[in-house]
């Protein structure tokens, strides 16, 4: 038994191997009650069946919560990401829905470059209050969160604006390669978010100025740039997360667009063992964690669930998720179970400091 | 529409937010013409919830024309969605010694003190839409608003009669309104009393869509898979109905024609689809009470009696039906 748990400790020792365990665990309680649930075949040229809505439905999540991510390493949180969802797909749609050819590429480029445009100043109005001006993260991105809603609804002036664009909806739906573009896209951002953060010291960087600000600075690194730029970031990875969910129905809605993604998408983050103190993150951590979020709404619908019940249950899977990640409640466990002995190696592993 | 002219409206919509902290504190201001000034016209004070969805736009448009249209001078109030908004401005009204009062009340509860006021006013109130919880009847004088019961039964009735014929089990799903909210609630409980006359109709799944077109497409999308036969589709209203569409073409069936599609509201992108055929059959849930409200208040102010309930004037459609009524949808 010691020896097996010995071997294995490389395994169950490693970051990401409780939430991939949790992901696991429900594709299976799912395929036990529907064996078809992970069947795919091909329609219409390309993949069709539940992971793959699972994967399609997860991007926009994945994207919201890589921004979130960098974010909250530096301590922060955004709170306005929904918002700015609902912004961007607001002004793309109503761009395009008031050209004379919908269908053009041109009409859907610029449409896209308007609202990431102006998602991107927003997130610079937010990277001014927080690095600037030094307000708390949570009041200056509350701001924008509950502001940002009034300006989609004066975008789409309290209409669900329908549009007809075949460019503009395979963002949402198209395929390449026979998978979702949408994942590809949000694959292909973590990606890049992976590549500038772990490939250069920009990472070592934006984790420093989460573990300490002020020695960080003092140390020569220019912190309020770096939160600046995190909160920029957020909100273009937001304004795509927009662009997604609003093609995904060829509508935009500027009240229920992105409507409490901000919240799902720290959940993401924290499954994913990233700390809300700030100090070290995990990408990889964030995208395993909005694949559980989604996979877990998904299980509601095809458990059927009843509503009534739905977010009791979600609420039971998400606390055993957390309480199953904290090496704490988990050296405890063993502990009761093993007598007196102490718990060894795992209470080392919580004090992650980052070296500043 | 250009670059130019998007731009300009994102630029107002920025502005718009700016101006309305200012904006609030004189929301109130347009005290002009007050009822005392010789003129015998009839003076409606309303407050309406906000402006949160297409069908409450066409609510307050249905009202101003109608006002405009009977002659009765309107004193028009936005409430944004809340409760405090909506008793201060009930309270202005009052002050201002309005005829009549109407309001679409944000939420159920909490009333009783401000009605109480503007009964001791001796100020008649009508209630509009949505119904509020008070023990007191005598507080208000008649509740005007549909009856969401009735549009999940009209529904239902339909199917009934569509599927005399079925000898095998028919395979309904249904897309559910936000969870605990009347019209969810209501629209399933009189859908599942109507077809509770054909055993063969079973309901095989039922979710919340949440009312909006990314629900009622993500469940949609989870129903088609784990129900390899759905015959019908019922969702509690067209946006959800409208999400569902995609999901089902997606999944190689075509709507209206392989799965039957029953809506409520008929909102105009849901009229479009029956149109098109693509929906079914649609039961409304009329916003347009504008002239019942205005004849309701000459009567309540000529002191004549009135029921206690009375439904909006509402009907159902059919493909056709649809085709002939589209051209005039106003919302």
């Amino acid at each position: 038994m010691t020896a097996v748990a010995a071997r294995l400790r490389p395994l169950t020792g490693h970051r990401l191997f409780w939430p991939a365990l949790v992901l696991v665990v429900m594709l299976a309680a799912n395929t036990v009650y529907r064996p078809g649930f992970l069947a795919v075949e091909v329609k219409n040229g390309h993949l069709y069946g539940t992971p793959i809505d699972i994967l399609r439905l997860s991007a926009p999540l994945i994207l919201v919560a890589l921004g979130m991510t960098l974010v909250i390493a530096t301590g922060g949180i955004d709170l306005s990401v929904g918002s700015l969802c609902a912004i961007s797909g607001a002004i793309a749609c109503l761009h395009i829905s008031g050209a004379a050819d919908q269908n053009s590429p041109a009409t859907v480029a610029t449409a896209l470059a308007l609202a990431f445009g102006a998602a991107l100043v927003l997130g610079a109005w937010n990277g001014v209050l927080v690095a600037v001006m030094g307000f708390e993260p949570i009041i200056a991105t509350l701001i924008l969160m509950v502001a940002g809603r009034g300006i989609a609804q004066l975008v789409t002036e309290g209409q669900i604006i329908t549009i007809n664009s075949g460019p503009y909806r395979a963002i949402g739906l198209g395929h390449f390669l026979t998978l979702p573009l949408a994942i590809l896209i949000a694959l292909a951002a973590a990606l890049l978010v992976a590549a500038f953060t772990r490939r250069t010291a920009l990472g070592l960087i934006v984790e420093s100025v989460g573990g300490n600000a002020e020695a960080s600075r003092l140390a020569g690194i220019r912190s309020r740039r770096i939160v600046f730029l995190v909160y920029v970031i957020s909100a273009a990875c937001a304004a795509l997360a927009g662009f997604m969910v609003t093609a995904n129905v060829s509508s935009a809605d500027g009240n229920a667009a992105g409507l409490w993604i901000e919240l799902d998408a720290i959940l993401a983050v924290v499954i994913g063992g990233t700390s809300l103190a700030g100090g070290r993150f995990s990408l990889g951590g964030t995208v395993l964690g909005a694949l559980i979020i989604q996979t877990l709404t998904t299980t509601v619908y095809a458990m059927n669930i009843s509503p009534q019940t739905s977010l009791l249950f979600k609420a039971v899977v998400v606390i055993a998720v957390c309480l199953v990640q904290a090496p704490a409640f988990r050296a405890r466990l063993r502990r009761r179970r093993r007598g007196t002995e102490p718990g060894p190696a795992a209470p080392q592993r919580e004090k992650e400091q980052v070296p500043a | 529409m250009s670059t130019r002219s998007t731009a300009r409206r994102v630029i107002a919509a920025l502005a718009g937010v700016l101006l309305a902290g200012s904006m609030a504190a004189c929301g109130n201001s347009d005290t002009g013409g007050d009822s005392g000034d010789g003129n015998d016209k009839i003076v409606l004070g309303f407050s309406q919830v906000g402006a949160e969805s297409g069908w409450r736009t066409a609510n307050t448009t249905s009202i101003k024309e109608a006002a405009a249209e009977a002659g009765i001078e309107l004193k028009f109030d936005d409430a944004q969605q809340k409760q405090e908004n909506q008793i201060k401005a009930i309270r202005n009204f009052i002050q201002q010694k309005v005829d009549v009062i109407a309001f679409s009340p944000v939420v159920e509860s909490g009333w009783d003190t401000v009605l109480k006021e503007a009964k001791d006013a001796k100020i008649p109130v009508i209630l509009t839409d949505r119904a509020v919880d008070s023990a007191d009847k005598s507080l208000y004088k008649t509740f005007l608003g549909s009856d969401f019961v009735k549009e999940g039964r009209l529904a239902g009735e339909w199917l009934v009669e569509q599927k005399k014929a079925a000898s095998g089990p028919v395979n309904i799903v249904e897309l559910q309104g936000t969870t605990g909210s009347a019209p969810a609630n209501d629209r399933k409980k009189g859908f599942a009393e109507a077809i509770a006359a054909n055993p063969n109709l079973k309901i095989v799944a039922s979710q919340s869509g949440d009312f909006t077109r990314a629900g009622g497409k993500q469940v949609m999308e989870q129903f088609l898979k784990a129900n390899p036969k759905i015959d019908v589709l019922f969702a509690h209203n067209d946006d959800m109905g409208l999400g569902a569409l995609e999901a089902i073409s997606a999944a190689g069936k075509t709507p209206g024609k392989d799965i039957t599609i029953i809506t409520v509201d008929a909102v105009k992108d849901g009229m479009q689809a029956l149109a098109d055929g693509k929906f079914n059959f649609i039961a409304e849930c009329s916003p347009l009470l504008g002239p019942q409200l205005m004849e309701l208040v000459k009567k309540v102010k000529a002191g004549e009696e009135v029921p206690a309930r009375i439904e909006t004037e509402e009907t159902t459609f059919t493909q056709e039906q649809a085709k002939e009524a589209l051209p005039n949808r106003k919302y």
